[in-house]
């Protein structure tokens, strides 16, 4: 397997079209062990790793805590409400207090964009971007990556429609930088309130209306509506949403035929997404799940399954 | 004693007159200016300043200044912020109500007078809040401030979100002739943001900042203007359409002034990549395009200022996630520096340079000085405008050290300060 010069994983920026190869094939001969009946190998053993979630999350922080376990690494959780944080303690004296108990990789879910970067810059252990404020999922894209080439067996040339609440999703901005990156022809499509300025310059194609956002697609991602952001004047009520660009059958039936259909969950089922698209037979909601835990593995195993002294950044 | 500042090259804002010349200092006031060669000391009794090589220029006047004291003095006090001006070629500066407690009283005011005179280096000239608490409510005693010391008024930090309230600070500090300044910003629109909304918030995932949150309240101070007749200086300009807006009302005649600061036109948003906490400031930074087109601004006179906003702030509230550090970053020693870079990009010339960082502050806030006459306040600054230098925290006088010009190769500095007559400030090395 080839090398893989980062001490930390901050954002699908950072990667080369080389490097996102590299953990998808890593991924790709990871997959397997989850499907053996003995699910684990000794390949982390020894190493230490600390899930750090400020903000709630159920899947990506299991999905990494079973990735580590799988590699038979040591996990610990902390959550804002169990840290110092609450107590007032700052991120850079709470990441020190941690480095000090030596630990291998940090698994950080923060609020704030860039908080990641900050604690990279102070940590020797490695750091795992979960998800920064509004900036990156650098995991979820790679395993949404992941999953469309298992799919479609490629990415290069594929048309692609992300379809929510694109300004706030970190989701979509890591999709959109990985998977322009290796060459897909991205949409991206929702309210013009969810579309950030200038987002073109990023190079992919606006189209307001979902309905001919989907149209031709080979793959058409949603985005998690935050309820939270209605209060924020950004669309007047659900059913307002869910009218205008939530996707259902018939929406969905203007994209390609052999279309897959994803969301990084939780679902608002009725809102950006009805059921009839998310048990249907596009969907390939369940998978990216389960490519999850392949994807972390293969980020877990590359950044400190060799050794230390060949991180270079 | 008697001060001979002897072969300077002397630039003259008022003429806009590069020469060299012999100025002498006897006590606060300059007596005499005359030809190199003429002057001979025969009494012993002269102190020979060489000022051979270097400008002498009058005293820059910093027009918005935060010295942070009384209430956050772990950030600068007014003695700290008074020898960062010195060094920085600063002989006078005007500080901003924004303290715990605000300057909205006579008491406070009259407290940051006395702190000025103890520390005894620059002239500090208190610009009082336009509202009780700088709260936007009720208008301040603006004729009891101003026997205080106060020089101009501003809600600084707060914009007055209330326009009949602006309207109404406008008109009667008329009355006590004082500067209204005011800080522009539609906080509905700057909501949650930390950075200016464009291209490269969109690509770093950072909330953003419209330029139209500065350029709908430059309108309406604009607007304010022309309905009541009252002056009104609009604060750190940062945006092309703000530009533009006053450009047009200078051109109709409008009693609106203009400053910005020297990172408006130094630094873009690029800067925040990284998510460099010391390149966040409010308002933030901009577009290229609005880098641009302060730059021709400032060359067209549409702003009349550069001040440098010193906003100091300790690791407290720097060494933080972005969208939890405060805004703002350290100018007063850094400011001489970035003014230089646009001489020397052809954007100003020296004399307009000097005539926005000295001159025209001066007039704005009504206090003495920004020019080099005979029996005039002996306010001078040396300069060394060859002098390459990389900044380094080390040598930073201001108790706080945020600023992202650390580390940068800068040209041009202050090398002494004198405040009537006195030399404040020498740098030594």
């Amino acid at each position: 397997m080839g090398r893989f010069a980062h001490k930390d994983l901050l954002g699908v920026a950072q990667l080369s079209v080389e490097e996102i190869n590299l953990i998808l094939d890593t991924a790709d001969s990871l997959k397997e062990i989850s499907e053996r009946d003995v699910k684990k190998v000794p390949t982390l053993r020894g190493k230490s790793i600390i899930n750090f979630f400020y903000e709630p999350s159920t899947r990506t922080r299991t999905s990494f805590e079973v990735a580590a376990k799988r590699l038979s690494a040591d996990t610990l959780s902390l959550s804002a409400s169990s840290s110092s944080m609450v107590k007032g303690e700052t991120l850079i004296d709470t990441a020190r207090n941690l480095q000090a108990m030596n630990p291998d990789l940090i698994v950080l879910r923060h609020s704030s964009s860039g908080a990641p970067h900050l604690l990279a810059r102070v940590m020797e252990a490695g750091v795992i971007n979960a998800g920064d404020g509004i900036n990156e999922h650098p995991t979820q894209a790679l395993l949404d990556i992941f999953t469309i080439r298992e799919k479609k067996g490629r990415i290069e040339g594929l048309h692609i429609a992300i379809i929510g609440d694109i300004a706030h999703s970190r989701v979509a901005r890591s999709n959109i930088i990985g998977l322009t990156k290796m060459g897909a022809r991205v949409t991206v499509s929702g309210p013009p309130t969810m579309m950030p300025l200038d987002v073109e310059k990023m190079g992919v194609r606006v189209e307001y209306d979902p309905r001919k956002a989907v149209e031709g697609k080979d793959v058409v991602m949603l985005l998690r509506i935050q309820l939270e952001r209605q209060s924020k004047l950004l669309f007047p009520t659900v059913r307002e949403y869910a009218n205008f660009f939530g996707i259902n059958g018939e929406v969905i039936k203007r994209a390609k035929e052999d279309v897959i259909v994803m969301h990084p969950g939780p679902m608002n089922r009725g809102v950006e997404i009805e059921s009839e698209v998310a048990d249907g037979p596009h969907s390939v909601i369940l998978d990216q799940v389960a490519n999850g835990v392949a994807v972390r593995m293969a980020i877990l195993y590359l950044l400190i399954g060799g050794a230390k002294s060949d991180k270079v950044d | 004693m008697t001060k001979w500042i002897k072969d300077g090259k002397i630039v003259d804002p008022v003429t806009e007159r590069v020469e060299q010349l012999d100025i002498i200092v006897e006590g606060e006031r300059i007596s005499k200016i005359l030809p190199c060669g003429i002057f001979t000391s025969d009494s012993g009794e002269v102190e020979v300043i060489d000022a051979a090589g270097k400008l002498v220029v009058p005293g820059f006047i910093d027009m918005h200044t935060h010295l942070r004291e009384p209430g956050y003095e772990y950030k600068e006090t007014i003695a700290s912020g008074s020898l960062a001006a010195a060094a920085g070629g600063f002989t006078a500066i005007a500080c901003m109500p924004n303290t715990d407690p605000p300057n909205d009283s006579r008491s406070v005011t009259e407290f940051i007078v006395e702190q000025a005179e103890r520390a005894n280096l620059v002239r500090v000239y208190p610009i009082a809040a336009i509202s009780v608490g700088q709260k936007g409510e009720r208008l301040t005693e603006f004729g009891d401030l101003k026997e205080a010391g106060a020089v101009g008024l501003s809600d600084d930090g707060r914009p007055v979100v209330n326009s009949e309230l602006m309207r109404r600070a406008m008109e009667y500090a008329r009355f006590h002739g004082l500067t209204v300044i005011s800080h522009c910003e539609d906080l509905y629109l700057s909501e949650g943001g930390v950075m200016h909304e464009g291209e490269v918030s969109t690509k770093i995932g950072l909330p953003g900042i419209p330029g139209a949150s500065e350029e709908i309240m430059v309108y309406r101070e604009i607007c304010l203007a022309r309905h009541t007749g009252c002056p009104v200086h609009i604060a750190h300009v940062s945006t092309a359409e703000s530009v533009a807006l006053i450009r047009r009302a200078k051109e109709a005649g409008l009693p609106v002034t203009a400053e910005t600061a020297p990172h408006y036109f130094t630094l873009d948003h690029r800067a925040v990549m990284g998510y460099d906490t010391n390149a966040k400031v409010n308002p933030p930074l901009r577009s290229e395009k609005d880098v641009e087109a302060v730059k021709q601004g400032l060359k067209d006179g549409t702003i009349d200022v550069i001040a440098t906003d010193h906003a100091p702030h300790s690791p407290l509230e720097k060494e933080v996630e972005f969208d939890r550090a405060s805004p703002g970053m350290i100018g007063l020693e850094t400011a001489f520096s970035l003014t230089l870079a646009l001489v020397k990009e052809g954007v100003l010339t020296l004399p307009e340079a000097i005539k926005k960082l000295s001159l025209i502050p001066s007039r704005i806030l009504g206090v003495t000085g920004g020019s080099i006459e005979e029996g005039g306040r002996a306010d001078l600054t040396l300069v060394d405008d060859k002098a390459k230098y990389v900044l380094t925290e080390n040598e930073i006088l201001s108790k706080s050290k945020n600023t992202p010009f650390i580390g940068k190769e800068l040209c041009g500095r202050a090398v002494l300060t004198m405040v009537g007559g006195r030399v404040v400030w020498q740098r030594t090395r």
